[in-house]
Protein backbone atom coordinates (compact mmCIF):
# COMPACT_ATOMS: atom_id res chain seq x y z
CA UNK A 1 0.00 0.00 0.00
CA UNK A 2 1.45 2.89 -0.75
CA UNK A 3 2.13 5.65 2.08
CA UNK A 4 -0.76 8.82 2.22
CA UNK A 5 -0.48 12.11 0.95
CA UNK A 6 1.01 14.70 3.53
CA UNK A 7 -0.43 18.02 1.79
CA UNK A 8 -3.62 18.71 0.88
CA UNK A 9 -2.76 19.86 -2.73
CA UNK A 10 -1.22 16.16 -3.00
CA UNK A 11 -4.27 14.48 -1.84
CA UNK A 12 -6.30 16.87 -4.33
CA UNK A 13 -4.07 15.36 -7.70
CA UNK A 14 -5.10 11.66 -6.81
CA UNK A 15 -7.73 10.19 -8.45
CA UNK A 16 -10.16 8.66 -5.39
CA UNK A 17 -9.76 12.05 -3.86
CA UNK A 18 -12.79 12.81 -6.50
CA UNK A 19 -14.49 9.74 -6.50
CA UNK A 20 -14.06 8.81 -2.98
CA UNK A 21 -14.69 11.56 -1.21
CA UNK A 22 -16.75 13.73 -3.60
CA UNK A 23 -19.98 13.15 -1.96
CA UNK A 24 -20.48 13.53 1.63
CA UNK A 25 -22.36 10.10 2.44
CA UNK A 26 -19.49 8.17 0.92
CA UNK A 27 -17.23 10.19 3.24
CA UNK A 28 -18.92 8.95 6.13
CA UNK A 29 -19.14 5.08 4.78
CA UNK A 30 -15.66 4.39 2.85
CA UNK A 31 -13.53 6.64 5.76
CA UNK A 32 -12.96 5.91 9.12
CA UNK A 33 -12.91 7.96 11.44
CA UNK A 34 -9.43 9.00 13.00
CA UNK A 35 -9.89 11.82 15.10
CA UNK A 36 -11.88 14.71 16.28
CA UNK A 37 -10.54 18.05 16.50
CA UNK A 38 -12.63 21.04 18.22
CA UNK A 39 -11.94 24.62 18.20
CA UNK A 40 -13.14 26.43 21.80
CA UNK A 41 -14.52 29.64 21.91
CA UNK A 42 -12.58 32.59 22.20
CA UNK A 43 -13.85 34.91 25.10
CA UNK A 44 -12.17 37.82 24.72
CA UNK A 45 -15.30 40.30 23.58
CA UNK A 46 -17.32 38.67 26.16
CA UNK A 47 -20.16 36.47 25.81
CA UNK A 48 -20.79 37.00 22.21
CA UNK A 49 -20.10 33.75 19.86
CA UNK A 50 -16.98 33.67 18.87
CA UNK A 51 -14.53 30.81 17.83
CA UNK A 52 -10.63 30.73 17.99
CA UNK A 53 -9.43 31.58 14.65
CA UNK A 54 -5.78 29.40 15.87
CA UNK A 55 -5.20 26.73 13.67
CA UNK A 56 -4.81 24.05 15.42
CA UNK A 57 -1.61 21.30 14.49
CA UNK A 58 -3.36 17.96 14.03
CA UNK A 59 -5.05 19.86 10.49
CA UNK A 60 -1.62 20.82 9.38
CA UNK A 61 -1.29 18.31 6.73
CA UNK A 62 -5.08 18.26 5.84
CA UNK A 63 -5.98 21.97 5.12
CA UNK A 64 -4.54 25.21 3.85
CA UNK A 65 -4.08 27.48 6.79
CA UNK A 66 -6.01 30.49 4.77
CA UNK A 67 -9.06 27.99 3.80
CA UNK A 68 -9.55 27.29 7.34
CA UNK A 69 -9.22 31.05 8.89
CA UNK A 70 -11.67 31.77 6.15
CA UNK A 71 -14.32 29.45 7.54
CA UNK A 72 -13.60 30.38 11.24
CA UNK A 73 -13.64 34.40 10.12
CA UNK A 74 -16.89 33.92 8.16
CA UNK A 75 -18.62 31.90 10.98
CA UNK A 76 -17.58 34.54 13.23
CA UNK A 77 -18.97 37.25 11.31
CA UNK A 78 -22.40 35.65 11.02
CA UNK A 79 -22.58 34.71 14.68
CA UNK A 80 -21.83 38.66 15.48
CA UNK A 81 -25.01 39.73 12.90
CA UNK A 82 -27.30 37.00 14.84
CA UNK A 83 -26.40 39.11 18.50
CA UNK A 84 -25.91 42.47 17.14
CA UNK A 85 -27.79 45.15 19.25
CA UNK A 86 -28.80 47.69 16.64
CA UNK A 87 -32.43 49.46 15.25
CA UNK A 88 -33.98 46.03 14.13
CA UNK A 89 -33.26 44.09 17.49
CA UNK A 90 -34.46 47.12 19.47
CA UNK A 91 -37.80 46.88 17.35
CA UNK A 92 -38.14 43.20 17.57
CA UNK A 93 -37.40 43.38 21.43
CA UNK A 94 -39.99 45.98 21.68
CA UNK A 95 -42.73 44.56 19.73
CA UNK A 96 -42.13 41.26 21.75
CA UNK A 97 -42.47 42.98 24.90
CA UNK A 98 -45.66 44.73 24.13
CA UNK A 99 -47.44 41.23 23.12
CA UNK A 100 -45.53 39.58 26.03
CA UNK A 101 -43.27 37.38 24.19
CA UNK A 102 -45.95 35.76 22.36
CA UNK A 103 -44.86 36.69 19.21
CA UNK A 104 -42.26 34.84 19.58
CA UNK A 105 -43.99 31.34 19.11
CA UNK A 106 -45.73 32.99 15.79
CA UNK A 107 -42.64 34.62 14.05
CA UNK A 108 -38.72 33.15 13.24
CA UNK A 109 -36.44 35.16 14.74
CA UNK A 110 -33.37 37.18 13.15
CA UNK A 111 -31.05 34.73 15.42
CA UNK A 112 -33.10 31.45 13.74
CA UNK A 113 -32.57 33.31 10.42
CA UNK A 114 -28.92 33.57 10.75
CA UNK A 115 -28.51 30.15 12.36
CA UNK A 116 -30.44 28.35 8.77
CA UNK A 117 -27.63 30.67 7.12
CA UNK A 118 -24.78 29.39 9.27
CA UNK A 119 -25.96 25.63 8.67
CA UNK A 120 -25.96 26.29 4.45
CA UNK A 121 -22.68 27.02 4.79
CA UNK A 122 -21.47 24.95 6.54
CA UNK A 123 -22.87 22.41 4.49
CA UNK A 124 -21.43 24.02 1.48
CA UNK A 125 -18.13 24.49 3.14
CA UNK A 126 -17.94 20.49 3.63
CA UNK A 127 -19.64 19.57 0.39
CA UNK A 128 -16.69 22.28 -1.42
CA UNK A 129 -13.55 22.06 0.79
CA UNK A 130 -13.65 19.81 4.12
CA UNK A 131 -14.92 16.31 2.61
CA UNK A 132 -12.47 16.35 -0.81
CA UNK A 133 -9.96 16.86 2.34
CA UNK A 134 -11.20 14.34 4.37
CA UNK A 135 -12.22 16.72 7.09
CA UNK A 136 -16.30 17.37 8.14
CA UNK A 137 -17.42 20.53 10.09
CA UNK A 138 -19.91 19.85 12.94
CA UNK A 139 -22.63 22.83 13.19
CA UNK A 140 -21.49 24.53 16.35
CA UNK A 141 -24.92 24.34 17.60
CA UNK A 142 -25.24 20.75 17.95
CA UNK A 143 -22.24 21.10 20.17
CA UNK A 144 -24.23 23.60 22.02
CA UNK A 145 -22.13 26.78 20.47
CA UNK A 146 -19.27 25.69 22.67
CA UNK A 147 -16.68 24.24 20.15
CA UNK A 148 -16.39 23.49 16.12
CA UNK A 149 -15.65 20.05 15.96
CA UNK A 150 -13.90 19.06 12.98
CA UNK A 151 -14.22 15.08 12.24
CA UNK A 152 -10.66 13.93 10.46
CA UNK A 153 -11.53 10.96 8.06
CA UNK A 154 -8.53 8.45 7.13
CA UNK A 155 -9.44 6.66 4.23
CA UNK A 156 -9.62 2.70 4.88
CA UNK A 157 -7.02 2.02 1.56
CA UNK A 158 -8.22 1.91 -2.20
CA UNK A 159 -9.25 -1.20 -2.95
CA UNK A 160 -12.67 0.07 -1.88
CA UNK A 161 -13.15 -3.30 0.75
CA UNK A 162 -14.03 -2.48 4.16
CA UNK A 163 -11.78 -4.11 6.42
CA UNK A 164 -14.50 -4.40 9.56
CA UNK A 165 -12.32 -3.06 12.31
CA UNK A 166 -12.03 0.59 13.08
CA UNK A 167 -8.46 1.06 13.58
CA UNK A 168 -7.29 3.55 11.41
CA UNK A 169 -3.57 3.26 12.44
CA UNK A 170 -2.59 0.52 9.65
CA UNK A 171 -4.49 2.36 6.95
CA UNK A 172 -2.36 4.28 3.91
CA UNK A 173 0.60 4.53 6.04
CA UNK B 1 -21.37 -36.30 58.72
CA UNK B 2 -21.53 -37.16 54.80
CA UNK B 3 -24.41 -39.16 53.68
CA UNK B 4 -22.99 -40.93 50.44
CA UNK B 5 -26.46 -42.32 49.60
CA UNK B 6 -27.76 -38.87 49.10
CA UNK B 7 -25.28 -36.20 48.07
CA UNK B 8 -24.70 -37.75 44.43
CA UNK B 9 -28.20 -37.39 43.81
CA UNK B 10 -28.18 -34.23 44.99
CA UNK B 11 -25.36 -32.95 43.52
CA UNK B 12 -26.85 -34.40 40.16
CA UNK B 13 -29.90 -31.94 40.97
CA UNK B 14 -27.81 -29.16 41.44
CA UNK B 15 -25.59 -29.53 38.63
CA UNK B 16 -28.80 -30.26 36.40
CA UNK B 17 -30.34 -26.52 37.80
CA UNK B 18 -26.76 -24.93 37.19
CA UNK B 19 -26.77 -24.81 33.48
CA UNK B 20 -30.27 -25.04 33.53
CA UNK B 21 -30.76 -21.46 31.58
CA UNK B 22 -34.76 -22.17 32.09
CA UNK B 23 -34.39 -22.27 36.34
CA UNK B 24 -32.94 -18.09 35.18
CA UNK B 25 -36.05 -16.07 36.58
CA UNK B 26 -35.51 -12.74 34.52
CA UNK B 27 -36.73 -12.96 31.33
CA UNK B 28 -33.70 -13.59 28.53
CA UNK B 29 -32.08 -10.38 28.12
CA UNK B 30 -31.77 -10.60 23.91
CA UNK B 31 -35.50 -9.18 22.94
CA UNK B 32 -35.77 -5.62 24.35
CA UNK B 33 -32.54 -4.53 22.82
CA UNK B 34 -33.63 -5.61 19.44
CA UNK B 35 -36.72 -3.95 20.04
CA UNK B 36 -35.16 -0.58 21.19
CA UNK B 37 -33.86 0.81 17.81
CA UNK B 38 -37.09 0.25 16.15
CA UNK B 39 -38.72 3.20 18.46
CA UNK B 40 -36.62 6.43 18.04
CA UNK B 41 -36.49 8.20 21.33
CA UNK B 42 -36.31 11.85 21.24
CA UNK B 43 -33.67 13.74 23.43
CA UNK B 44 -35.58 15.31 26.21
CA UNK B 45 -36.39 11.26 27.28
CA UNK B 46 -32.32 10.89 27.59
CA UNK B 47 -31.43 14.35 29.27
CA UNK B 48 -29.39 13.93 32.13
CA UNK B 49 -30.29 16.82 34.01
CA UNK B 50 -33.01 16.60 36.91
CA UNK B 51 -35.48 18.62 34.84
CA UNK B 52 -39.44 17.38 33.61
CA UNK B 53 -40.37 17.65 30.43
CA UNK B 54 -44.40 17.99 28.87
CA UNK B 55 -46.18 17.95 25.62
CA UNK B 56 -43.38 15.65 24.50
CA UNK B 57 -40.59 17.88 25.57
CA UNK B 58 -42.11 20.99 24.24
CA UNK B 59 -42.94 22.42 27.97
CA UNK B 60 -39.48 22.04 30.18
CA UNK B 61 -39.43 22.60 33.64
CA UNK B 62 -37.35 22.13 37.21
CA UNK B 63 -37.54 18.75 38.97
CA UNK B 64 -39.41 20.35 41.87
CA UNK B 65 -41.98 22.89 40.90
CA UNK B 66 -40.91 24.60 43.73
CA UNK B 67 -44.22 26.82 44.74
CA UNK B 68 -44.96 27.62 41.72
CA UNK B 69 -48.74 26.00 41.93
CA UNK B 70 -48.81 28.69 45.14
CA UNK B 71 -47.84 31.62 43.30
CA UNK B 72 -50.37 31.07 40.27
CA UNK B 73 -53.27 30.23 43.19
CA UNK B 74 -52.27 33.78 44.96
CA UNK B 75 -52.21 35.70 41.80
CA UNK B 76 -55.82 34.24 40.28
CA UNK B 77 -57.29 34.03 43.85
CA UNK B 78 -56.33 37.65 44.67
CA UNK B 79 -57.31 38.95 40.89
CA UNK B 80 -60.42 36.77 40.87
CA UNK B 81 -62.02 38.14 44.24
CA UNK B 82 -60.94 42.11 42.67
CA UNK B 83 -63.07 41.21 40.03
CA UNK B 84 -65.97 39.66 41.22
CA UNK B 85 -66.43 42.19 44.07
CA UNK B 86 -64.24 45.41 43.90
CA UNK B 87 -64.94 45.84 39.79
CA UNK B 88 -69.02 46.21 39.38
CA UNK B 89 -68.68 48.94 42.73
CA UNK B 90 -66.05 50.76 41.31
CA UNK B 91 -67.30 50.78 37.59
CA UNK B 92 -70.70 51.74 38.97
CA UNK B 93 -68.83 54.81 41.18
CA UNK B 94 -65.75 55.47 39.22
CA UNK B 95 -65.46 54.42 36.05
CA UNK B 96 -65.33 51.69 33.30
CA UNK B 97 -61.51 51.41 33.11
CA UNK B 98 -60.86 49.93 36.04
CA UNK B 99 -61.51 46.24 35.07
CA UNK B 100 -59.77 46.65 31.46
CA UNK B 101 -56.97 47.92 33.48
CA UNK B 102 -56.87 44.99 36.31
CA UNK B 103 -57.59 43.03 32.78
CA UNK B 104 -54.64 43.98 30.74
CA UNK B 105 -52.25 43.43 33.82
CA UNK B 106 -53.51 40.61 34.94
CA UNK B 107 -52.97 38.97 31.31
CA UNK B 108 -49.26 40.13 31.09
CA UNK B 109 -48.74 38.64 35.13
CA UNK B 110 -50.23 35.52 34.17
CA UNK B 111 -48.66 34.85 30.22
CA UNK B 112 -45.25 36.13 31.29
CA UNK B 113 -45.20 34.07 34.43
CA UNK B 114 -45.84 30.69 32.36
CA UNK B 115 -43.52 31.74 29.95
CA UNK B 116 -40.80 32.04 32.60
CA UNK B 117 -41.58 28.62 34.42
CA UNK B 118 -41.75 26.66 31.21
CA UNK B 119 -38.65 28.58 28.84
CA UNK B 120 -35.77 27.00 28.46
CA UNK B 121 -32.99 28.96 30.62
CA UNK B 122 -30.30 28.56 28.70
CA UNK B 123 -29.20 25.66 29.78
CA UNK B 124 -25.87 24.51 28.25
CA UNK B 125 -25.73 20.62 27.26
CA UNK B 126 -23.08 18.32 28.66
CA UNK B 127 -19.98 17.43 26.79
CA UNK B 128 -19.90 14.55 24.55
CA UNK B 129 -17.30 11.77 25.53
CA UNK B 130 -14.75 12.97 23.17
CA UNK B 131 -14.63 16.89 23.89
CA UNK B 132 -14.23 16.07 27.56
CA UNK B 133 -11.48 13.60 26.27
CA UNK B 134 -9.90 16.38 24.73
CA UNK B 135 -10.04 19.04 27.31
CA UNK B 136 -8.41 16.41 29.51
CA UNK B 137 -6.05 15.92 27.60
CA UNK B 138 -4.94 19.72 27.21
CA UNK B 139 -5.40 20.12 31.02
CA UNK B 140 -2.05 19.39 33.37
CA UNK B 141 -2.24 16.60 35.63
CA UNK B 142 0.99 16.42 37.39
CA UNK B 143 0.08 13.83 40.37
CA UNK B 144 -1.18 11.55 37.40
CA UNK B 145 -3.71 10.26 40.09
CA UNK B 146 -6.58 7.74 39.39
CA UNK B 147 -9.85 8.85 38.38
CA UNK B 148 -11.69 8.26 41.81
CA UNK B 149 -9.15 10.87 43.49
CA UNK B 150 -11.06 14.42 42.51
CA UNK B 151 -7.77 16.67 41.24
CA UNK B 152 -8.03 20.09 42.62
CA UNK B 153 -10.45 22.83 40.65
CA UNK B 154 -9.47 23.16 37.46
CA UNK B 155 -9.36 27.09 36.34
CA UNK B 156 -8.76 28.88 33.14
CA UNK B 157 -7.97 32.43 32.67
CA UNK B 158 -8.99 35.06 30.07
CA UNK B 159 -9.06 38.79 29.72
CA UNK B 160 -12.14 40.44 28.75
CA UNK B 161 -12.51 44.05 28.00
CA UNK B 162 -9.50 44.14 30.18
CA UNK B 163 -10.30 42.55 33.35
CA UNK B 164 -9.20 38.99 34.28
CA UNK B 165 -12.10 36.46 34.07
CA UNK B 166 -11.47 33.09 35.92
CA UNK B 167 -13.56 30.37 33.80
CA UNK B 168 -14.14 27.06 36.31
CA UNK B 169 -14.16 23.54 35.07
CA UNK B 170 -17.47 22.22 35.75
CA UNK B 171 -16.83 18.45 36.96
CA UNK B 172 -20.92 17.36 36.13
CA UNK B 173 -21.05 19.03 32.49
CA UNK B 174 -17.41 18.36 31.69
CA UNK B 175 -17.03 22.05 30.40
CA UNK B 176 -15.55 24.88 31.46
CA UNK B 177 -17.97 27.20 32.14
CA UNK B 178 -18.17 30.40 29.59
CA UNK B 179 -18.35 33.65 31.41
CA UNK B 180 -21.46 34.61 33.41
CA UNK B 181 -22.44 30.56 33.53
CA UNK B 182 -23.33 28.59 36.76
CA UNK B 183 -24.26 25.53 37.60
CA UNK B 184 -27.15 25.21 39.41
CA UNK B 185 -27.40 22.30 41.80
CA UNK B 186 -31.38 22.32 41.88
CA UNK B 187 -31.60 21.59 38.15
CA UNK B 188 -28.62 19.50 37.61
CA UNK B 189 -27.31 22.08 34.71
CA UNK B 190 -24.79 24.83 33.53
CA UNK B 191 -27.20 27.80 32.85
CA UNK B 192 -25.68 30.48 30.74
CA UNK B 193 -26.25 34.19 32.34
CA UNK B 194 -27.41 32.61 35.49
CA UNK B 195 -29.37 34.92 37.58
CA UNK B 196 -30.83 32.88 40.28
CA UNK B 197 -32.86 29.84 40.67
CA UNK B 198 -36.29 31.31 41.54
CA UNK B 199 -38.73 28.39 43.62
CA UNK B 200 -41.85 31.00 43.38
CA UNK B 201 -41.30 30.55 39.56
CA UNK B 202 -40.30 27.03 39.62
CA UNK B 203 -37.04 27.29 37.25
CA UNK B 204 -33.60 28.48 36.47
CA UNK B 205 -33.32 32.46 35.81
CA UNK B 206 -30.56 32.49 33.21
CA UNK B 207 -30.45 33.88 29.64
CA UNK B 208 -32.89 33.23 27.91
CA UNK B 209 -36.14 33.34 30.48
CA UNK B 210 -34.30 36.66 32.20
CA UNK B 211 -36.99 39.48 30.54
CA UNK B 212 -40.02 36.90 31.02
CA UNK B 213 -39.60 37.09 34.41
CA UNK B 214 -38.08 41.18 34.47
CA UNK B 215 -41.72 41.25 32.56
CA UNK B 216 -43.51 38.80 35.17
CA UNK B 217 -42.51 40.95 38.15
CA UNK B 218 -42.49 44.54 36.78
CA UNK B 219 -45.92 43.61 36.04
CA UNK B 220 -47.37 41.75 38.90
CA UNK B 221 -45.82 45.18 40.82
CA UNK B 222 -48.26 47.50 39.08
CA UNK B 223 -51.27 44.50 39.77
CA UNK B 224 -50.29 44.48 43.09
CA UNK B 225 -50.26 48.13 43.45
CA UNK B 226 -53.73 48.91 41.37
CA UNK B 227 -55.66 46.10 43.43
CA UNK B 228 -54.41 47.80 46.77
CA UNK B 229 -55.21 51.11 45.69
CA UNK B 230 -58.41 49.68 44.16
CA UNK B 231 -60.03 47.76 47.47
CA UNK B 232 -58.70 50.85 49.08
CA UNK B 233 -60.76 53.09 47.24
CA UNK B 234 -63.74 50.47 47.48
CA UNK B 235 -64.00 50.08 51.11
CA UNK B 236 -63.43 54.15 51.62
CA UNK B 237 -66.19 54.85 49.81
CA UNK B 238 -68.31 52.50 50.61
CA UNK B 239 -67.67 53.51 54.41
CA UNK B 240 -68.22 57.26 53.22
CA UNK B 241 -71.75 57.49 53.17
CA UNK B 242 -71.96 57.35 57.08
CA UNK B 243 -71.81 53.64 57.58
CA UNK B 244 -68.29 53.61 59.05
CA UNK B 245 -65.08 51.10 57.89
CA UNK B 246 -66.98 48.13 60.10
CA UNK B 247 -69.85 48.20 57.72
CA UNK B 248 -67.83 48.66 54.59
CA UNK B 249 -65.82 45.16 55.92
CA UNK B 250 -68.55 43.15 56.31
CA UNK B 251 -70.15 44.55 53.10
CA UNK B 252 -67.25 43.33 50.94
CA UNK B 253 -65.04 40.85 53.33
CA UNK B 254 -62.90 40.03 50.11
CA UNK B 255 -61.39 42.92 50.21
CA UNK B 256 -60.23 42.91 53.20
CA UNK B 257 -58.84 39.75 52.45
CA UNK B 258 -57.26 41.68 48.92
CA UNK B 259 -55.86 44.41 51.34
CA UNK B 260 -54.01 41.83 53.39
CA UNK B 261 -52.73 39.75 50.66
CA UNK B 262 -51.48 42.85 48.82
CA UNK B 263 -50.07 44.93 51.33
CA UNK B 264 -48.02 42.17 52.51
CA UNK B 265 -46.44 41.36 48.98
CA UNK B 266 -46.49 44.84 47.28
CA UNK B 267 -43.29 45.92 49.46
CA UNK B 268 -41.51 42.15 48.56
CA UNK B 269 -42.42 42.82 45.20
CA UNK B 270 -41.72 46.40 44.60
CA UNK B 271 -38.69 45.88 46.27
CA UNK B 272 -37.60 43.01 43.89
CA UNK B 273 -38.23 45.13 40.81
CA UNK B 274 -36.16 48.00 42.20
CA UNK B 275 -33.49 45.78 42.56
CA UNK B 276 -33.52 44.04 39.14
CA UNK B 277 -33.93 47.42 37.76
CA UNK B 278 -31.05 48.37 38.82
CA UNK B 279 -29.25 44.93 38.14
CA UNK B 280 -30.50 45.75 34.38
CA UNK B 281 -29.37 49.19 34.25
CA UNK B 282 -26.00 47.96 35.54
CA UNK B 283 -25.58 44.67 33.53
CA UNK B 284 -25.42 42.17 36.37
CA UNK B 285 -26.70 39.28 37.70
CA UNK B 286 -28.19 38.63 41.08
CA UNK B 287 -25.39 35.45 41.59
CA UNK B 288 -22.77 38.32 40.24
CA UNK B 289 -24.14 40.81 42.82
CA UNK B 290 -24.16 38.40 45.42
CA UNK B 291 -20.78 37.39 45.34
CA UNK B 292 -19.50 41.02 44.37
CA UNK B 293 -17.67 39.89 41.45
CA UNK B 294 -17.44 43.32 40.15
CA UNK B 295 -17.68 45.67 43.48
CA UNK B 296 -14.21 45.15 44.41
CA UNK B 297 -15.20 43.09 47.78
CA UNK B 298 -12.35 40.83 47.23
CA UNK B 299 -9.76 43.71 48.28
CA UNK B 300 -9.07 44.22 44.72
CA UNK B 301 -10.19 47.89 43.55
CA UNK B 302 -9.28 47.78 39.75
CA UNK B 303 -12.46 45.52 39.50
CA UNK B 304 -15.23 46.74 37.19
CA UNK B 305 -18.03 44.59 35.38
CA UNK B 306 -16.57 44.09 32.05
CA UNK B 307 -19.95 42.94 30.22
CA UNK B 308 -21.40 46.83 31.15
CA UNK B 309 -21.64 49.21 28.32
CA UNK B 310 -20.96 52.01 30.55
CA UNK B 311 -24.63 53.64 29.36
CA UNK B 312 -27.74 52.50 31.60
CA UNK B 313 -29.93 53.18 27.64
CA UNK B 314 -27.57 50.43 26.40
CA UNK B 315 -27.55 47.82 29.59
CA UNK B 316 -31.15 47.96 29.37
CA UNK B 317 -31.67 47.38 25.53
CA UNK B 318 -28.84 44.63 25.12
CA UNK B 319 -30.84 42.92 28.55
CA UNK B 320 -34.43 43.52 27.69
CA UNK B 321 -34.40 44.25 23.66
CA UNK B 322 -31.55 41.67 22.43
CA UNK B 323 -32.18 39.15 20.60
CA UNK B 324 -33.30 35.66 21.88
CA UNK B 325 -30.88 33.51 21.78
CA UNK B 326 -31.91 29.90 20.66
CA UNK B 327 -32.18 26.37 22.88
CA UNK B 328 -29.24 24.30 22.96
CA UNK B 329 -30.43 21.35 24.05
CA UNK B 330 -32.97 20.44 20.92
CA UNK B 331 -35.40 18.50 23.29
CA UNK B 332 -37.64 17.57 20.61
CA UNK B 333 -34.55 15.98 17.92
CA UNK B 334 -34.06 12.28 18.13
CA UNK B 335 -31.06 10.44 19.52
CA UNK B 336 -28.78 9.21 16.72
CA UNK B 337 -29.66 5.59 16.78
CA UNK B 338 -25.26 5.13 17.99
CA UNK B 339 -26.97 5.23 21.93
CA UNK B 340 -29.29 2.16 21.39
CA UNK B 341 -26.44 -0.10 21.04
CA UNK B 342 -24.58 0.82 23.81
CA UNK B 343 -27.07 -0.74 26.46
CA UNK B 344 -26.19 -3.87 24.71
CA UNK B 345 -23.23 -4.77 26.77
CA UNK B 346 -25.14 -4.30 30.18
CA UNK B 347 -28.31 -6.49 29.87
CA UNK B 348 -26.06 -9.40 29.03
CA UNK B 349 -24.40 -9.30 32.14
CA UNK B 350 -27.09 -10.03 34.37
CA UNK B 351 -27.56 -14.16 33.38
CA UNK B 352 -24.10 -14.40 34.51
CA UNK B 353 -25.05 -13.45 38.07
CA UNK B 354 -28.23 -15.19 38.79
CA UNK B 355 -26.06 -18.09 37.78
CA UNK B 356 -23.54 -17.13 40.09
CA UNK B 357 -26.52 -16.22 43.14
CA UNK B 358 -27.85 -20.08 41.93
CA UNK B 359 -24.67 -21.78 42.76
CA UNK B 360 -24.13 -19.91 46.06
CA UNK B 361 -27.45 -21.03 47.26
CA UNK B 362 -27.16 -24.47 46.17
CA UNK B 363 -23.55 -24.85 47.89
CA UNK B 364 -25.55 -23.82 51.00
CA UNK B 365 -27.99 -26.17 50.47
CA UNK B 366 -25.94 -28.54 50.07
CA UNK B 367 -23.50 -27.60 53.11
CA UNK B 368 -26.67 -27.51 55.19
CA UNK B 369 -27.86 -30.67 54.38
CA UNK B 370 -24.53 -31.99 55.05
CA UNK B 371 -24.44 -30.64 58.47
CA UNK B 372 -28.34 -32.30 58.95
Amino acid sequence: MSSAPRTATERTKLPYCHESFHNLQELRHSASLANKVFIQRDYTDGTVCKFQTKFPSELDSRIERTLFEDTVKTLNNYYAEAEKIGGQSYLEGCLACLTVYLIFLCIETRYEKVLKKISRYIQEQNEKVYAPRGLLITDPIERGMRVIEISVYEDRGSSGSSSGSSTTSSSGR
Amino acid sequence: MLDGRRAPRRMKNREYQQIDPQALATPPPRPPPEHMPKRARRKWEVFPGKNRFCCDGRIIVARQSGVLPLTLALIVLTSGLFFIFDCPFLVEHLTGCIPAIGGVLFVFVIISLLQTSFTDPGILPRATPEEAADIEKQIDNPTGLSSSYRPPPRTKEVVINQQVVKLKYCFTCKIFRPPRTSHCSLCDNCVERFDHHCPWVGNCVGKRNYRFFYTFIVSLSFLTAFIFGCATTHLALRSQGGNGLVVALQASPASALELVVCFFSVWSIVGLSGFHTYLVAANLTTNEDIKGSWSGKSGNEDVGNPYSYNSIIKNCCSVLCGPMPPSLIDRRGFVPSDDSVQTRPVEIELPAAKNDINMEKDCLDFALSCAG
